[in-house]
């Protein structure tokens, strides 16, 4: 054998390994996922065995390979190590590999990265530039905490070399080191300066960015780097001045990108700080008005501009620019700036709502558009723009929309129609009309609750009642499937379906609806598959409560209807079905009382008072609201805002509490008492007393109540309304049980007339009268009084407070005793007035009161 | 802050990716795969943005390539198209008449350049020269 030919045969079992070119190749020509994937691992292999035979000459050619099998999608972690390696080889191409393999096989997550720590720091001092820009690349992409606290002090030394390059990326490794380790922002922070003198227009950019990043972390380096807000400006200025230039020009502008970063960092500047803006009030104005808007370029940089002015205190010249560029952009062709515009018009619309009132059309037209991103954007907008004026043709155009929208618009538009309609709607038929057309068009996408405040809302409107059931009748008849609706109109058809058979509504025709026709729907709604198990509940409730309105022939068929779902699987409707046979079958007396027409519903809203108990921000209006003067009923009224007590303070209408709501009362005032002392103490101060006697007085009786009438006025705000005025008023006639004297002492005459009130025999009407006959006035007059736990007391306000000397007028004041236990009344009191500038205070007992109280 | 870049056919196959966010391995094929799916679904004449997750892609086709841009709220979108022409421009420079094909058998020079243009998220250069210059050099001492 020759020794060429030894030679071919040794080599021949050693191939070189093949290019990353002929790899891709072969990849492509795999025709089959599969055959890929063998192509695939079978060059992994070969390469894993080369990795392991340290071959170094042609290391950077595999590891490329394995650089991109890992990008289609292959794991290929075992490239890392040699990636290390590569970073040390001395040359350029092994360390170009090597480096770009780090960037993107690694992060900081592995540990491995932190080996390469110190080729890192030897490359930073290498003569070379390229190399010192590749590790300074590296280290900016992935560099951990660890690793920045190791190099910063490298990096800071090389933020100060006179090589352009070298500086800017520099400078963005100081970002990630900013963002890693915030601490070590300060070491950075004198170089920047020069860095933004820079005629690079490479480290200019990267300089703003890292004072962004940097104002981003602390807000002391903000108020630091405000200073830098003229040189920023000057670098604008520059940019739109200065001629054509070659290098970095795009389109005729000249660096947008440089331009849009500073403006950018304008903004973060000029936020919330009136000097800063004023110095950029000129430049904004400037670009804005000289910027090509043919090109995207120019869009972007206008766009940028737009954003910095709405964010700054700008002055108002400005922002109507601003808003002008805007619009203009609603009208240009190219969908992505109207996006853009419907973006910042979003944003601006909360503070620049006129302004923006004027681009309605346009954003109505954009809801038509095809394109998902530009509908979403407008319907944002739409709702943000709807007021009382407009209300109508929004929610129109509104509805059109909903008709046509995808499924995820549906429910958050008809959730917001419902809130726009609730707060701006013109008058109540307009309202359910519009509620009644978003179910049909939203369909199963409506939001849960609206389906009970729609009902809340037709229980209210007594007029429109019969045409609501109309409406809903037809609706149901049409489609079946929609469940919102289905229940909306079940339930409407089970309280009013008396009226929808009588037929006549005024201004529409009358259609002719027979029992036996809503029975039918009633039927096909519970077959239905389409059908919810909440549809089934309120079909069979209807149901059951037309029996109650419908003629005897129908019951027959209701019981058909219902009976059978006693024996259904599931358990709440069998649970209905079972009740309601009893219902009909064995209570049948009972049926008509229990399926009466249901009353109005109160609105379920949160800022008002629901049942006697007061909410937190009632508590704090009274805290803050108590003026100082004693006689502050009247005035806590006026201040807790009900228009409805125009009474003078002498005759106070007040809402009357239920009786048996005394215990809440007590709480609420024990809490009062202990925890704000200022808020009772106008009215039991003049006593003299403490406090702490108040419940002395209360051991084994019932509610003392000084402070009735203000809690009675704030208790009751939006509650029934009952005619108290006409008791107080029409009942100091001639009482037909005697008065008696409760009190004589000291010229404080008090006198009790009993009235029994007509409806309630066991409740009488005490009229007190306290008169004075010495000379001096008394003025802060309170008086107070408890009964025994068996009875009910409810002290109404005074006429005033201030008895006039000399008998010469008197203060009334209603107390309300209710005995339902038919026991005898005591009575103790206690009053409190001033006169001649001392206070004087009695408590006492009254037992004599007639015998024939009661009967 | 760029998230990251890629570069995908219409058939979905990866050209080119590049992260600057921290991402499992394993699920980088899924994010391109889903992404892919969005921008085919979306007719030529439509908006190049996308809200995705809590980011926006910015995307835009040049003959069967997509090039796809992933930024977070406070880039601007329409400077984000201006640097996707920028980096087309760039690998055209260098390059000339640059095909898809050209793309794929050199990845690694394409890392290089999108290296030199944008750094952990941020643009670095914007002059085409300057961007090249240092792969020219290395090309020249091959």
């Amino acid at each position: 054998m020759s020794v060429l030919q030894a030679l071919e045969e040794k080599l021949s079992k050693m191939p070189a390994p093949i290019r990353l070119k002929d790899l891709i190749r072969n990849i492509r020509a795999a025709r089959t996922a599969a055959d890929e994937r063998s192509v695939v691992q079978k060059e992994l292999a070969q390469i894993r065995d080369l990795f392991r035979d340290e071959d170094s000459v042609y290391r950077c050619r595999n590891v490329a390979k394995v650089l991109y099998i890992h990008m289609l999608g292959y794991a290929a972690h075992f490239g890392q190590l040699e990636c290390l390696k590569l970073i040390a080889s001395p040359r350029f191409t092994d360390k170009r590999i090597g480096y770009l393999g780090a960037t993107l096989l690694l992060d900081e997550r592995h540990d491995v990265h932190l080996l390469m720590t110190n080729s890192m720091k030897n490359d930073m001092n290498h003569n070379t530039q390229y190399v010192v820009g590749l590790s300074l690349s590296c280290l900016g992409s992935i560099c951990s905490p660890e690793m920045s606290r190791d190099l910063a002090g490298e990096v800071e030394k090389l933020l100060k070399t006179s090589n352009a390059y070298i500086k800017k990326k520099a400078a963005l490794c100081a970002v990630r080191i900013t963002r890693k380790v915030p601490e070590l922002m300060e070491m950075f922070i004198p170089s920047v300066r020069s860095l933004l003198n820079d005629k690079n227009h490479g480290v200019q950019l990267t300089a703003v960015c890292l004072v962004h990043e940097m104002c981003e972390r602390s807000p002391d380096t903000l108020l630091h780097f405000r200073k830098l807000v003229p040189n920023l400006v000057r670098i604008l200025k520059n940019l739109i001045m200065s001629g054509y230039s070659p290098e970095h020009d795009v389109s005729g502008v000249s660096d947008p990108f440089l331009q849009v970063k500073v403006l950018q960092l304008l903004r973060v500047l000029g936020r919330k700080d009136p000097d800063a803006s004023e110095a950029m009030n000129d430049i904004l104005a400037q670009v804005a008005t000289n910027t090509e808007t043919s090109k995207n370029v120019g869009n972007a940089i206008l766009y940028e501009t737009v954003l910095t002015i709405m964010d700054i205190n700008s002055e108002s010249g400005l922002r109507v620019l601003a808003v002008n560029i805007l619009g203009r952009f609603l009208l240009n062709n190219d969908k992505n700036i109207r996006y853009v515009a419907l973006n910042t018009l979003l944003k601006t619309v909360q503070a620049d709502m006129n302004a923006v009132q004027r681009h309605r059309s346009t954003i109505l037209d954009c809801l038509k558009d095809s394109d998902i991103s530009i509908k979403k954007r407008s319907v944002e907008l739409c709702f943000a723009l709807i007021n009382a004026s407009n209300v109508r043709t929004m929610v129109k155009e509104l509805i059109f929309f909903l008709d046509k929208a995808d499924p995820e618009f549906k429910s958050y538009t008809s959730s917001n129609i419902f809130t726009a309609c609730d707060r701006y709607s013109p008058n109540k038929r307009w309202h359910i009309d519009t509620m009644m057309r978003v179910l049909t068009a939203a369909g199963n996408y409506v939001p849960d609750d609206s389906v009970s405040s729609l009902i809340q809302m037709i229980s209210e409107t007594g007029s429109l009642q019969a045409y609501i059931v109309q409406q809903l009748y037809k609706a149901l008849k049409d489609d079946i499937s929609q469940q919102p609706l289905a229940q909306v109109s079940l339930w409407c058809i089970g309280e009013f379906g008396d009226m929808l058979v009588a037929g006549v509504v005024d201004e529409e025709e009358p259609i002719q609806v027979s029992e036996d026709d809503i029975l039918d729907l009633g039927e096909s709604l519970m077959n239905a598959t389409s059908s919810s198990q909440v549809t089934k509940e309120y079909a069979l409730l209807a149901m059951v409560k037309l029996s109650a309105r419908f003629s005897p022939q129908s019951l027959e068929r209701i019981k058909k209807i219902v009976i059978p779902y006693s024996q259904s699987m599931d358990m709440e409707l069998q649970q209905r079905s079972v009740e309601f046979g009893a219902l009909i079958n064995t209570y049948n007396h009972m049926r008509a009382g229990l399926l009466e027409r249901m009353p109005p519903m109160e609105k379920k809203d949160t800022d008002k008072v629901n049942n006697g108990e007061l909410t937190d921000e009632q508590l704090e209006s009274r805290e803050i609201s108590i003026p100082s003067t004693q006689n502050e009923s009247k005035g806590l009224l006026d201040i807790l805002g009900d228009g409805d007590f125009t009474a003078p303070v002498n005759n106070q209408p007040n809402k009357s509490e239920p009786m048996s709501s005394g215990g809440e009362l007590l709480d609420l005032l024990g809490g009062l008492d202990l925890s704000a002392p200022p808020t009772v103490a106008p009215t039991i101060q003049p006593m003299g007393a403490p406090l702490n006697s108040v419940p002395n007085l209360m051991d084994g009786l019932d509610a003392l109540q000084p402070m009735t009438t203000t809690t009675t006025a704030t208790m009751n705000l939006m509650n029934q309304n009952t005619d108290l005025l006409g008791g107080l008023t029409n009942n100091i006639g001639a009482p037909s049980i005697p008065p008696i004297m409760a009190v004589d002492k000291d010229g404080l005459k008090v006198e009790f007339n009993f009235e029994k009130e007509g409806s309630a025999p066991h409740v009488v009407n005490i009229t007190l009268k306290a008169t004075n006959s010495t000379t001096n006035p008394f003025s802060s007059f309170i008086f107070q009084a408890a009964v025994p736990k068996t009875f009910q007391l409810q002290l109404m306000s005074p006429s005033g407070d201030l008895v006039p000397p000399n008998n010469s007028g008197a203060i009334t004041q209603l107390i309300k005793v209710a005995n339902p236990q038919n026991a005898n009344l005591r009575m103790r009191y206690k009053f409190s007035y001033s006169t001649g500038g001392s206070t004087v205070s009695d408590q006492g007992e009254v037992n004599t009161f007639p015998a024939n109280m009661f009967t | 802050m760029i998230k990251f870049v890629l570069i995908l056919t219409k058939q979905g196959q990866t050209r080119l990716s590049h992260y600057y966010m921290p991402i499992e391995l394993t699920e980088r094929p899924t994010l391109e795969a889903d992404v892919i799916r969005r921008i085919l679904a979306r007719a030529p004449g439509q908006c190049s943005f996308l809200d995705y997750e809590d980011y926006k892609i910015v995307y835009r086709r040049y003959l069967a390539l997509y090039f796809i841009i992933g930024i977070d709220d406070d880039e601007n979108e329409v400077a984000t198209l201006e640097l996707i022409h920028l980096i087309v421009e760039t690998i055209d420079k260098y390059i000339p008449k640059v095909t898809d094909l050209d793309l794929m058998y050199n990845v690694e020079k394409m890392h290089m350049i999108l290296d030199e243009m944008i750094m952990n998220g941020r643009v670095v250069e914007t002059c085409k020269n300057k961007i090249l210059a240092p792969i020219q050099l290395m090309d020249s001492q091959r």
